[in-house]
């Protein structure tokens, strides 16, 4: 055999004798070059002979923790079949090469120098111990080969029970080891020197769900931490670890993750070209430098190198995947072929200690203007995090920590567009899933069969496949390894929604009801939060139309404060603060003022509140004074000077009664044939705070020259000889209307009774929105049906609608005052959170009239933002 | 990169309400979002509306646009309804402006934001 000379790869020189390949490294990476070389090399123009400096034949590093579940070395062991048992294949078990010779083409082995043809190192990577004092005494292990897990479990079960460990480094090799430790039994602290678990896979938010869930085990972490030595008890072994401050903690074992170094040695002593960090520098044909000179190959006797060892594109690789790539290099070179190294991503999905974790792409978003998506659950122990182009659409990258399952999903998406909300597919299962319907079609979706998203979107629209069976029936998709199928299911049911035919008057897209049939679902099933409604009877979370209508719906049913918890979120702002918002962002606040009747003492506070708080005052067109600029800060302090001096809510910003307004009547006018302010101070403080579906205002006046507009009104009353006439249904506004009259010369208590019942009869069954004229209008039989209902009960609801005004009656409680009496609600009024005191920094004013006014877009460009009038805080 | 700024903590936010707060000198709105299944989320964006030229994003009604598999979480602004995707500050209303979208993350019951948007605003 030693006197074969070699032929070069590829050519064909006639000679039949196979040429020689010598492997050095029974390591993963050797396995699969040897495996897909006798896939391949049909015509065997190929013999090997694998030196494995190991007593065992190549086995499957990356699942070396199984071996403390109860995996032995043998079932370790990689492939099928037995290489060995190849006639073109020479396994060398606990035979390792102590030198190369490119000149002469041999390696040297324990028998002697044996020639090759062609060589290849795969020798891997050793694992790194830091110069750490004591790091070499009898407990301090490394964790790379099952000699080491062997040697660790044996000291370990010498060691009894209650033993304490120590796991240098935090990385993925160390999490292992500390699964390990702690499968064992053993307390385990690890020790990372970065400030985060998983520096090189993870950012820091996963970095620390990670820490969460691994401390949640029991296992101690610590981050920011250097380790100086390790210190022996009498008997020699390991007793304690020293850390960089000088703490110390008690170890009787040891175990250093701290990485990993090329076992470049065979190269360097050959004068082979060596990268910076070490490894075997190689091209992209994985083909190493001969020498100073030599770029690479020309006369055959070529050499590989693969895996760990190698330094490809100037950087070695610390995992399998891209090792199994060069492997497949070598291979196509061997045969003739010209295949280079395609570079590698460092995507990897684990599960260490039973979590999973996966880091893939761009992970640490460092393409420029890259964004970022993140979930984060802290109690389910689950990070997530997106990593997207400067549009938000392609994917680039991502970590997974906790929950993986989009790994597969997210992992072809790389550089492809993910579709309209990436955080879709961060939210759990159900919350809103991701969302495949902008998948492309040509994305593949079953890697196991070869199944696009455009395939499966077939199956459904021209397939005619209604469930998860057909469509996999139809397509193949998920029927192998299944992982697929939460997408294939999805991409299904996009499908199938988007052709159903959706026909309706809903209100919105999240209810398919009118205003008035929701008002009957809720007030029939007894429905009192929202979060139920709308799982019962609607979709998604809602918006900022339905939110507000069953907000007010539920009031109008009387259930409570507006600030109660199920409805503050329902709230429009203006609601929400008790408050009407400005376009600066500031507030409005108006008191009532019931009938436009107010005392000296009243004008005087209020005036004096505006001053304080330097409010720009104005008589509205609603017969009282609004005061405009307060901040959301500023509200409830205003409001408990206006409460002390009497006055409440005037629900100027809700979808309630606004206004009675009055004329003077018969108090002072000398044409007034009744009281109209004082039947207006009664109406309206009758109906404030009821909720409705629009704004609902009243007016009064004292005789038929009607200076209370009241026929401008949704109720009306004008004073007559005999008592009063009824007016509804009229507005000002954008399509003004005058009310028509309902009834005539009613007394006092009848009137009262017919406009309680309009007014509830109206909040029952009118759309959103819809002031009283255009219900009247849009009512069957108009008015003179809404007459039969209210005056004769036609409907038989007249008790009913009787006993929901008196219940508002009763229940009536001033907004504002019960607001300030809860210091919950009350913390709802700061401008920041997190600095209660403070006030929006932008806004600007300048005085205009002798009062302050927001400073307009101009002007603001020429102010100090926050430059004002002196106003109190 | 240690730059997370504590600003409230989770048991302050009342779900799909929002607040705002102060990140340095950025005003940031912040709404917790939560779902049937017990999901609970904090979407961090920009406090100001690009349209109104105001801060009063914080301010706005969460909810919900698309269903199933496409729904996007949103804030409609108080001002002029316009409607944001929390996730991603898109407008949805009216695609010529976005806000900016933040970080979040929660530790310890602690909410901590993240004082470089993701996405920058279109308008100065
Ligand atoms: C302040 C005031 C103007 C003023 O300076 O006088 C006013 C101001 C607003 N009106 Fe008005 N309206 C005011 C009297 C009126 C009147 C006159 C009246 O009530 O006699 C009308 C016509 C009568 C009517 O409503 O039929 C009126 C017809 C409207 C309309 C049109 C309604 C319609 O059906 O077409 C709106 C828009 C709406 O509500 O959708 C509106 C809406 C508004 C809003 C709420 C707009 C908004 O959302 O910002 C304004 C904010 C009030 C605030 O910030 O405090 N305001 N508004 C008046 C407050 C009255 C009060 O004391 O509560
Ligand atoms: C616990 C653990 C978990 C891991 N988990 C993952 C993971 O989840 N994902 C992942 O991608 N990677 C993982 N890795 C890394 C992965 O195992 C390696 O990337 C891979 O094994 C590299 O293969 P290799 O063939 O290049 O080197 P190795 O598998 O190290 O094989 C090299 C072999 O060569 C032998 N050798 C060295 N010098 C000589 C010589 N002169 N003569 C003869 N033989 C020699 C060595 O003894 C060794 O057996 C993990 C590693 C460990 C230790
Ligand atoms: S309506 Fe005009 S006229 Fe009649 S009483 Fe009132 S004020 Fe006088
Ligand atoms: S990926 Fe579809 S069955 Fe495996």
């Amino acid at each position: 055999m030693t006197s074969t000379h070699p032929s070069l790869a590829g050519s064909s020189d006639g000679s039949d004798a196979p040429k020689r390949l010598v492997v050095v490294g029974g390591g993963m990476v050797a396995h699969r070059l040897v495996e897909a070389l006798r896939d391949r090399d049909a015509d065997g123009v190929w013999s090997v002979d694998l030196y494995c400096e190991e007593a065992h034949p190549p086995y499957d590093r990356v699942a070396l923790t199984s071996y403390f579940a109860g995996q032995s070395p043998t079932d370790l062991v990689l492939g099928d079949q037995d290489l060995g048992a190849d006639p073109l294949v020479t396994v060398h078990l606990g035979s390792a090469v102590t030198a190369i010779d490119p000149v002469s083409r041999t390696v040297r082995v324990t028998e002697g120098e044996q020639p090759y043809d062609a060589l290849v190192l795969a020798t891997g990577s050793s694992a790194f111990v830091p110069p750490v004092t004591g790091a070499d005494l009898p407990g301090s292990f490394v964790y790379r080969t099952i000699e080491d897990v062997q040697q660790l479990e044996g000291w370990v079960h010498g060691l009894g029970d209650g033993v304490r460990g120590v796991v240098v480094g935090g990385g993925l090799l160390g999490l292992e080891a500390a699964g390990a430790l702690h499968g064992l039994g053993v307390a385990t602290t690890v020790v990372e020197f970065a400030d985060r678990l998983m520096p090189l896979q993870v950012d820091e938010g996963g970095g620390a769900a990670l820490r969460r869930i691994v401390e949640g085990m029991g296992v101690e972490v610590l981050t920011s931490t250097a380790s100086a030595a390790l210190h022996p008890g009498a008997d020699g072994r390991v007793s304690a670890m020293e850390f960089g401050d000088g703490t110390k903690v008690d170890a009787e074992v040891v175990v250093f993750a701290t990485g990993v170094r090329p076992r470049d040695e065979l190269a360097r002593a050959a004068d082979l070209v060596i990268g910076e960090r070490g490894g075997v520098v190689v091209d992209d044909g994985c083909v190493v430098s001969t020498g100073s000179t030599s770029g690479g190959s020309t006369s055959g006797g070529q050499i590989y190198a693969i895996g760990e060892v190698a330094c490809i594109q100037g950087r070695t690789w610390g995992l399998v995947g891209p090792g199994y790539t060069m492997a497949e290099v070598v291979v196509d070179r061997l045969l003739g072929g010209e295949a280079t190294f395609p570079g590698a991503d460092t995507s990897t999905k684990l599960k260490l200690l039973g979590v999973d974790v996966a880091s893939f792409g761009d992970a640490f978003a460092e393409a420029p203007g890259s964004l970022e998506v993140t979930y984060a659950d802290p109690v389910a122990g689950v990070y997530k995090k997106l990593v997207m182009s400067d549009d938000a659409k392609t994917l680039l990258g991502g970590v997974l920590v906790g929950d993986a399952s989009a790994y597969a999903s997210l992992r072809p998406m790389l550089g492809a567009e993910l579709g309209s909300d990436p955080n879709a597919w961060l939210l759990p299962e159900g919350s809103g899933a991701p969302v495949t319907g902008d998948l492309p079609d040509a994305a593949n979706v079953c890697s196991c069969n070869n199944v696009t998203a455009g395939t499966i979107r077939a199956s459904v629209c021209e397939g005619g496949c209604t469930d998860l069976g057909a469509v996999k029936a139809c397509t193949k998709a998920g029927t192998s390894c299944g992982s697929c199928l939460p997408l294939v299911k999805r991409l299904m049911t996009t499908e199938l929604e988007k052709s159903g035919i959706e026909v309706s008057n809903a209100l919105c897209e999240h209810f398919a009801f009118s205003r008035a049939q929701l008002f009957d679902i809720i007030s029939v099933t007894g429905l009192r939060s929202f979060s139920e409604i709308i799982g019962q009877h609607g979709t998604g979370r809602g918006c900022d139309i339905c939110r507000p209508v069953v907000a007010s719906i539920l009031s109008s049913l009387g259930t409570g404060h507006v600030l109660d918890k199920d409805l503050a979120r329902l709230q429009d702002t203006n609601d929400h603060v008790m408050a009407n918002l400005q376009k600066d962002g500031t507030y409005s606040v108006v008191p009532r003022v019931p009938a436009g009747e107010i005392t000296p003492e009243g004008l005087i506070a209020i005036g004096q509140v505006a001053a304080d708080y330097g409010l720009y005052t104005k008589i509205t067109g609603g017969q009282r004074i609004d005061l405009f600029g307060a901040r959301l800060e500023q509200l409830p302090a205003i409001w408990k000077r206006l409460v002390e001096a009497g006055f409440e809510s005037g629900h100027a910003y809700g979808k309630s009664l606004r206004t009675v307004k009055s004329c003077v009547g018969s108090t002072w006018c000398r044409y007034g044939v009744q009281d109209s302010v004082g039947l207006a101070v009664d109406l309206e403080l009758r109906y404030r705070g009821l909720r409705s579906p629009h704004k609902l205002k009243l007016g009064v006046s004292g005789c038929a020259r009607e200076c209370a507009e009241a026929r401008g009104k949704d109720v009306g009353v004008i004073a007559t000889d005999n008592g009063w006439n009824l007016y509804v249904g009229g507005n000002g506004g954008f399509t003004p209307r005058h009310a028509q009259l309902f009834a005539e010369d009613l007394d006092t208590e009848e009137l009262v009774r017919t406009i309680d019942r309009f007014l509830m009869y109206y909040v029952r069954t009118a759309d959103r929105l819809q002031r009283t004229a255009p219900w009247v209008e849009a009512h069957e039989g108009g008015i003179e049906a809404i007459r039969e209902v209210v005056m004769e009960d036609s409907l038989g609801i007249c008790a009913d609608l009787d006993a929901a005004m008196a219940a508002h009656v009763d229940s009536y409680a001033d907004e504002w005052a019960a607001t300030l009496a809860d210091p919950e609600k009350l913390s709802q009024f700061v401008s920041f959170l997190n600095a209660p005191e403070a006030g929006d920094p932008d806004l600007t004013y300048v005085t205009e009239r002798g009062q302050r006014r927001p400073a307009t877009a101009d002007e603001r460009g020429t102010l100090i933002a926050g430059a004002t009038l002196e106003v109190r805080s | 990169m240690s730059a997370w700024v504590s600003v409230c903590t989770k048991g302050q936010l009342i779900s799909e309400r929002g607040v705002a707060v102060l990140v340095h000198d950025q005003q940031v709105a912040l709404f917790r979002v939560t779902g049937a299944d017990g999901s609970d989320f904090v979407y961090a964006v920009g406090h100001r509306d690009p349209f109104a030229d105001a801060n009063v994003i914080a301010r706005g009604i969460v909810g919900s646009v698309g269903s199933g598999s496409e729904q996007r979480d949103t804030v409609a602004s108080p001002m002029y309804k316009h409607v944001f995707d929390l996730a991603t500050g898109e407008c949805l209303t009216d695609p010529s402006e976005r806000i900016p979208v933040y970080r979040t993350w929660i530790a310890g019951g602690v909410v901590y934001v993240h004082p470089v948007p993701l996405a920058p605003s279109l308008v100065a």
